[in-house]
């Protein structure tokens, strides 16, 4: 592994910004300077005008193997991580035998080989995800594994989740949580509101999700848990997060590109892409996640990337998968939908109008083709995120969460692991799903004028992106 | 706020019929004014026109259907179409194959024009965006049934005899929520000028009015039946009686059931419609059903004309509805399918498709006007 200088950069962390190169030599940060020389045969590269930045780190992504590797495997999930920006991924544990044992968990660490990035394994809380009994949690910790999720679905069984919540916390590990009642939101394909009524399709409420993240944050109060709640949709959770956090509750939040994204007024074009779970929702909660971002309630964004072949896509909207790609647009479209550099449309298209709080405004008739709707987002609270902070929720924050922070999202310094993403902030490029290194293709993002371009990622102190390349 | 219709566009600019909102009420208009002339020839001893000779009508059902399914056959036959039929089960769709490869098949069979019918909202939009040819909506899940509001608004002015509705009082009971056919009906019924009012159950109320151009909703039918000129029943499935949203069907029966004596409340006169099939003894009673003002029958007699209008207006209509009138400037090949048929037309004229008609200036009922709407 030769060395590399990084040159011309501005290097962002968690102590602040400064223009300085960077030698990495091996794996680990040798030296961060300005004047910096390049050791003989060191690969040498011009990083003027981008950002230099801890590697991203993703806490919720769906790499499909074992079982459904038609739609996704270690390998190419982790190319997708790297070209995204990404130096570690999370991997969730349902997979086809799901991860509820310690054989499992070997097995994925044994996937490891073929992994570009670092790929740290969540276990499930319960055997299969049935909810019903808990699994082995200790055997998996005593493997590594600190973050359990049933994610796909809530834990239903409020008596099992506190004891899981208990067992954790007497193991020092994480539990987290995919916030649905299921009996709440039955059959729901989309959001239930306006929208929803005027489509037919049976209406998810976000109440279903306010519910369960009511309810898990009084566990964790109980338990003396630590809470992870992923993928926060709507305004009333939250509402929830900031009020249990103020009052001590050991609770951290995720949210989506998606649903920073987009709103529940794009279903307007069936278009199955869009349908995930939680589904997208309403202007205003759209809002509150963002302010969440700004007041520091929500902690990260995490992509929930859930790839799907396009015969689970290709088939009525009710039936269609839930889930959507993530990792390969994550970082372009928290810069163009959150720090401002851009206005995050589809190539060649005026900018939608912008849309009022809370209500999705209508561009035109549905029979229209450019029907994609742009959250543009409107709540006098928001403000745009310094690139630092966009950093801060995708890198440092998620690395501290996964307890990661050995490795990942650390200031870059001299003797820091070299797990670094390079992109230029400024750069604009079109989303085009099939230059994709996923498997898969189901993302809303095709056609997406977005700013933001990864060009280098280096783990570990191997380049495996270059120039926006994947290396192998 | 969601907006409470799309403006529809002028059905001679209409590509798919997926939704009442894309007739509006111009399209409404016009598209009756052309079963106008379908009337007259269901009447003959051979009810056929080759106007659709040479094209394939395929009937998409993924969902089953008994009236619509046979209305648009009936009416595929009746001008002289081919029909390619399909329905879920016994097809490859049982063997796993996806929406999208078995209508896209369909499209490769040589169809130019796919009647989709499914349980899940949005397939025909779906379909749509998938083929090059039109489609039309036979009904898709909760969301809409724009044939069905389509002969409803027929069924309506033919019963009136005006061709508008404006300050037509109607009440509209059962279940909102998941009628597709409440749906397209309160759109075509507000765009035709009428006030539409909503009875319900609380829990089968739609989710949200956003989109729904109605003037209120209540849980309390008996206040509002003096006042209204027409009464729509939606049909209950009736498993909705199993506990879940409502306590049972007696109980609902009580409370919204068009009896003799809620009938007897309502203006003389009004009019009483329901899709069909009746659940008699829940909607409304048998003596209700038989009443002189229950239009069940013409509404289903009506299907076929209207049906014969959408794909007639689909298939050639491109080429200017004119040519269905008599007066207008001759379009082949459409009016001389028509003509040999025997269906009237003036003087043939030059076939310029792209100029304006002149007014209609003939004041006969049931006769198209040769205005086309404005902004195509």
């Amino acid at each position: 592994m030769p060395d590399v200088l990084l040159r011309g950069g501005c290097v962002v962390d968690a102590n602040g910004d400064r223009l300085a190169d960077v030698l990495v030599r091996g794996s680990e940060v040798s030296a961060v300077g300005k004047g910096l020389l390049a050791p003989q045969g060191a690969l040498v590269l011009d990083v003027d005008g981008c950002t230099v930045s801890p590697g991203l780190v993703d806490l919720h992504a769906h790499l499909r193997e074992p079982g459904a590797e038609e739609s996704e495997c270690v390998e190419t999930g982790t190319r997708a991580a790297a070209l995204g920006g990404y130096t570690a991924v999370v991997v969730m544990p349902n997979t086809d035998p799901p991860i509820d044992s310690a054989s499992m968990v070997r097995e994925m660490h044994e996937l490891r080989s073929k992994s570009l990035v670092e790929m740290a394994v969540a276990g499930a809380i319960t055997v299969g995800r049935r909810g019903e009994a808990l699994a082995p949690i200790g055997e998996m910790a005593s493997l590594g594994v600190t973050i359990f999720t049933d994610d796909g679905a809530g834990v239903q069984d409020g008596g099992l989740l506190r004891a899981a919540m208990e067992y954790a916390t007497g193991i020092g590990v994480t539990i987290a949580e995919h916030c649905e009642d299921a009996s709440l939101a039955a059959g729901g394909a989309m959001h239930e509101g306006g929208w929803s009524s005027v489509l037919g399709l049976p209406g998810a409420p976000a109440v279903a999700e306010e519910v369960m993240v009511a309810r898990d944050l009084a566990l964790a109060r109980v338990a003396g848990a630590r809470l992870h709640l992923m993928h926060l949709s709507t305004a009333g959770s939250i509402d929830l997060v900031r009020r249990a956090r103020a009052d001590g509750v050991q609770a951290t939040a995720e949210v989506s590109p998606h649903h920073l994204s987009l709103t529940d007024e794009a279903l307007v074009s069936y278009d199955t892409n869009l349908k995930m779970s939680p589904p997208l929702r309403s202007g205003g909660d759209v809002d509150a996640l963002r302010a969440g971002l700004v007041d520091g309630v929500v902690d990260a964004i995490a992509t929930d990337h859930a790839p799907h072949p396009a015969e689970s896509k290709e088939v009525p909207f009710i039936d269609a998968a839930n889930g959507v790609l993530g990792l390969e647009t994550a970082l372009a479209l928290a810069l163009t939908m959150l720090a401002g550099t851009g206005a995050g449309r589809r190539a060649g298209r005026p900018p939608g109008r912008r849309s009022g709080a809370g209500a999705p405004a209508c561009d035109g008739p549905p029979s229209s083709a450019d029907r994609l709707t742009t959250y543009r987002g409107a709540a006098p609270a928001s403000r745009a995120l310094s690139i630092r902070e966009v950093l801060a929720v995708m890198s440092w924050n998620p690395a501290r969460i996964a307890s990661l922070g050995n490795t990942q999202g650390g200031p870059i310094v001299p003797g820091a692991p070299a797990n670094i993403c390079v992109f230029d902030a400024s750069s604009s490029w079109v989303v085009d799903p099939a230059r994709f290194a996923s498997r898969s293709r189901n993302t809303p993002f095709g056609g997406w004028d977005l700013t933001g371009k990864v060009v280098h990622t280096i783990c570990a102190g191997e380049p495996v992106v270059l120039y926006g390349e994947a290396q192998r | 706020m969601v907006p409470a219709a799309r403006g529809g566009s002028s059905p001679a600019a209409m590509r798919h019929l997926l939704s009442v909102n894309d007739l509006g009420s111009e399209g409404l208009k016009e598209m009756m004014r052309i079963a106008d002339f379908f009337v007259e020839i269901s009447t003959r001893p051979i009810p056929k026109v080759p106007a659709l000779r040479g094209k394939t009508v395929a009937c998409a059902f993924f969902e089953g259907s008994t009236r619509t399914r046979l209305s648009f056959e009936a009416a595929a036959k009746r001008l002289s179409a081919d029909i390619m039929s399909f329905g879920a089960s016994g097809s490859s769709m049982s063997k796993g194959e996806s929406l999208k490869d078995t209508v896209t098949t369909i499209e490769s069979l040589g169809a130019d024009v796919i009647v989709v019918r499914h349980a899940s909202a949005g397939v025909a939009s779906q379909v749509a965006s998938w083929v090059s040819i039109p489609v039309v909506n036979a009904g898709d899940g909760w969301h809409e049934h724009p044939t069905q509001a389509l002969l409803d608004c027929y069924t309506i002015r033919q019963a009136l005899g005006a061709e508008s509705f404006q300050g037509l009082k109607v009440v509209m009971v059962g279940d909102l929520m998941h009628s597709r056919v409440a749906r397209s009906n309160v759109l075509a019924l507000s765009a035709m000028g009428a006030r539409v009012n909503l009875v319900a159950p609380r829990t089968l109320w739609p989710v949200s009015l956003d989109g729904w151009p109605v003037e209120g909703i209540t849980c309390d039918l008996d206040p509002l039946l003096e006042k209204a000129d027409l009464v729509y029943l939606l049909r209950l499935q009736t498993e909705r009686g199993a506990g879940r949203l409502l306590p049972s069907l007696r109980e609902y029966a009580a409370m919204y059931q068009l009896t003799a004596r809620r009938a007897a409340m309502m203006p003389k006169d009004s009019l009483i419609m329901h899709p069909g099939p009746v659940n008699r003894g829940v909607e409304m009673s048998s003596e209700v059903a038989e009443m002189p003002g229950a239009l069940v029958g013409s509404q289903v007699a009506n299907g076929v004309v209207v049906r014969m209008a959408v794909l007639y207006q689909l298939l050639v209509g491109g080429e200017g509805v004119g040519v269905l009138d008599p007066t207008a400037p001759d379009v082949a090949p459409a009016p001389a399918a028509l003509r040999s048929a025997g269906v009237h037309h003036g003087a043939p004229g030059p076939s310029d498709t792209s100029s304006d008609s002149t007014p209609s200036t003939r004041s006969t009922p049931r006769t198209p006007s040769t205005r086309r709407s404005a902004g195509a």
